[in-house]
């Protein structure tokens, strides 16, 4: 099992004829014949995207989400709009019911997302991100830019608000043979679709899933939240091995560290207070992000 | 992005806040003209520079019983006076860190009688995703230290982007200032104009500190403060056209030139990074082996070798650098396009420090063909562990 996608989710490519959009199209249908099945552009509907890989695959391209949604059953899209445009992509999906939108775009302007989350909140729609490396269960379904070599099928479940250490989580939890069951990047801007706690209610459903690796950083009290849910639902008997980490420890006040997130305002958002909510959590944190994978490896022997 | 006060406050005024009469000088003629423009009989002096506490602050090349960096004047010999101490010398503040901000300007203001002093700022609320107000009774003080000692005088109210600021939000607002008559009618129309500068300017940040109310009932923005989310400002040239370089440090801005998130930190140990998380982290585990991270650098999903290169530079320009750690994930990023780069980097510019790179994810094996076929002396790393601990090393020996 798995969360959010599988083998037979089918996704749409909105911003697919761009060039970073082509990429990594190219290398999802690379990977285990992730299904996409078309792209959406207001100006090409009608017209066809083609691979530049070997095999050269085909995909149509859709005037609109909803006229994609329609002709494919599509349930997923996943988006490389530049910022300017990256809100109203959003928009659109939510519009034409799409189930699991995944914003990859980073840089959009926040008023855009106050915005954006004001539909969603009134929809039935899932955003993952924007800022965010998308979602990927191993050997079935890759959406977005993870790369999906690091990847190995297995029981830990990952999810990140930054995306290169998303990577670092998967890479070590391959190295140690635990392998993921799936890893999900939530990103880093202030206003975003999905926070950790939703992530993690999955996650100690996935029966599949045996321990999670939640990795947070400053700014914001996300963590500090997630570990108040986590805390909860030990209570009520639902409980993972659980390996946390948090970036940021030596990152000065005041200044926004690259994400808009990550920023310590006024004494808040700091590392040190996140680090004790999680552990006060029963998750173990791992003082280096080199050693996600081998703390994790530690606390399931017990 | 940050501005001045009197640029905030110009701006406010045009959506229509209510803001004292003010002139921005940059020499003491200017100031003794603006004092004379202004009616008196009383002038506020304001430095300005992009950081707070500029009132309790002091000036380094003055001794400790001058005056701060806000001083009032009751003639108009005294705003002469006080202008010659304050330009050109540099003011230190709780903000600013030891080494002050030289002052380079002035904001020459018209004076108030002021009856009761209030805090109120916009920012956007992570935990609702939308735009709240946060005020409190206690204005004209460090807001940090109201929220540590007193929270419950803290309080905010959420925006519904689709409603915009109601009559009830307004109403709340005021409940919460203890605002009456002519005040609470002055409330009623403010609101409204700030959370549309707010919102149609894309800020991410406005602080009115004290927000006061007059001696004759009615509100006035005393002080303000405005920052923009650099992520809007594609679309606003008029806020661009407002940035005061010589607030910021030279190494920023050749990097926002290139679109690299980069923050000088004070560390030995230079990193270029992509993620912003993995770059957090990687400052960290150097921490952890017992060095300093010289900068916080992010360069980015889309980078080109133009953009590595010109990273690279950044780096090598700083003095205190002993060695250079260069750590990649490849996702969106490719390792062989960062290996380009840094192969290009350093054959433009020379290495005069140890250089360790790690690379992994995305065209992973190109990358590394590449720094290998470049017959440069570049340590490769296996690991994040591998690499913190061979750079750590080959600077602290």
């Amino acid at each position: 099992m798995s969360i959010l996608v599988n083998k037979s989710t089918k996704v749409l490519v909105q911003g697919l004829t761009g060039k970073t959009g082509t990429f990594h199209t190219e290398q999802a249908l690379a990977y285990f014949g992730t299904r996409m099945v078309g792209g959406v552009h207001p100006k090409k509907g009608g017209e066809s995207w083609t691979s530049g890989m070997d095999g050269a695959a085909s995909l149509p391209i859709f005037a609109s989400v909803a006229e994609g949604r329609e002709a494919t059953g599509a349930t997923a899209s996943v988006i490389y709009v530049p910022p300017a445009g990256a809100a109203d992509a959003i928009i659109e999906a939510i519009d034409a019911g799409i189930e699991l939108i995944t914003c990859i775009t980073e840089g959009i302007p926040v008023m855009d997302m106050v915005r954006v989350k004001a539909r969603l909140d009134r929809s039935s729609s899932r955003l993952l991100g924007p800022n965010c490396p998308g979602v990927l269960t191993p050997e079935e379904c890759k959406i977005g830019i993870m790369p999906g070599s690091i990847f190995k099928k297995g029981s830990v479940g990952v999810v990140s608000r930054s995306g290169t250490l998303t990577y670092e989580a998967v890479f070590q939890t391959s190295r140690v043979n635990l392998g993921q069951t799936t890893a999900v990047g939530i990103g880093g801007d202030p206003v975003k679709g999905t926070e950790f706690i939703d992530m993690l209610e999955l996650f100690l459903a996935d029966e599949a899933t045996k321990s999670i690796i939640m990795i947070g950083e400053i700014g914001g009290a996300a963590e500090e939240e997630a570990a108040q849910f986590i805390k909860d639902e030990a209570k009520k008997g639902r409980k993972k091995p659980m390996v946390g980490f948090i970036a940021g420890r030596t990152a000065p006040p005041g200044r926004t560290m690259g994400h808009a997130g990550a920023i310590v305002a006024g004494g808040k958002g700091g590392a040190d207070d996140k680090i004790e909510a999680m552990k006060s959590a029963g998750i173990t944190v791992a003082d280096s992000p080199a050693r996600m994978g081998t703390t994790l490896v530690d606390v399931l022997k017990g | 992005m940050n501005i001045h006060e009197h640029q905030a406050k110009a701006l406010l005024k045009s959506f229509g806040a209510p803001v004292a009469d003010g002139v921005a000088v940059f020499s003491v003629e200017e100031a003794r003209k603006a004092a004379d423009q202004l009616p008196g009989p009383l002038w506020v002096v304001k430095s300005q520079i992009h950081a707070g506490g500029r009132g309790k602050g002091k000036f380094k090349e003055l001794g400790p019983d001058a005056k701060g960096g806000v001083r009032l004047a009751f003639t108009k010999d005294d705003v002469t006076a006080h202008a010659k101490e304050m330009l050109g010398n540099t003011l230190v503040t709780h903000q600013t860190g030891p080494a002050g901000r030289q002052v380079n300007r002035l904001y020459i203001e018209d004076g108030a009688d002021i009856a009761r002093e209030l805090y109120l700022s916009l920012l956007v609320n992570r935990d609702t995703g939308r735009v709240a107000f946060v005020v409190s009774t206690e204005g004209g003080m460090d807001i940090e230290e109201v929220a540590e000692h007193t929270p419950e005088k803290i309080l905010t109210i959420n925006i519904d982007p689709q409603a915009g600021v109601t009559d009830a939000d307004a109403g709340s607002i005021s409940d919460a200032l203890n605002l009456d008559g002519a005040a609470r009618t002055d409330m009623a129309a403010l609101a409204p104009i700030l959370y549309r500068a707010f919102t149609e300017k894309d800020m991410s940040m406005l602080e009115i500190n004290p927000l006061i109310v007059m001696e004759n009932g009615r509100l006035r923005v005393l002080d303000a403060k405005v920052s923009f989310d650099g992520n809007a400002l594609f679309r606003h040239d008029d806020v661009r056209a407002l940035r005061d370089l010589t607030e910021e440090d030279d190494k920023e801005i050749e990097a926002s030139k290139y679109d690299l998130a980069y923050i000088a930190l004070d560390g030995e140990i230079g990193c270029m990074v992509n993620g912003a998380g993995l770059a957090m982290a990687t400052m960290d585990i150097i921490k952890l082996y017992g060095a300093e991270p010289a900068n916080f650098l992010d360069v980015g999903g889309g980078a080109s070798k133009e953009k590595v290169t010109a990273a690279f530079k950044i780096i090598t320009a700083d003095e205190n650098v002993k060695g250079i750690l260069v750590n990649i994930f490849g996702g969106i990023m490719r390792c062989d396009v960062i290996a380009e780069g840094v192969v290009a980097a350093v054959k433009e510019v020379g290495l005069k420090v140890p250089l360790v790179v790690r690379l992994e994810g995305t065209n992973v094996e190109r990358g590394q063909r590449i720094l290998n076929e470049s017959g440069l002396d570049i340590t490769s790393a296996d690991d994040l562990d591998d690499a913190a601990q061979k750079i750590v090393k080959a600077v602290r020996g």
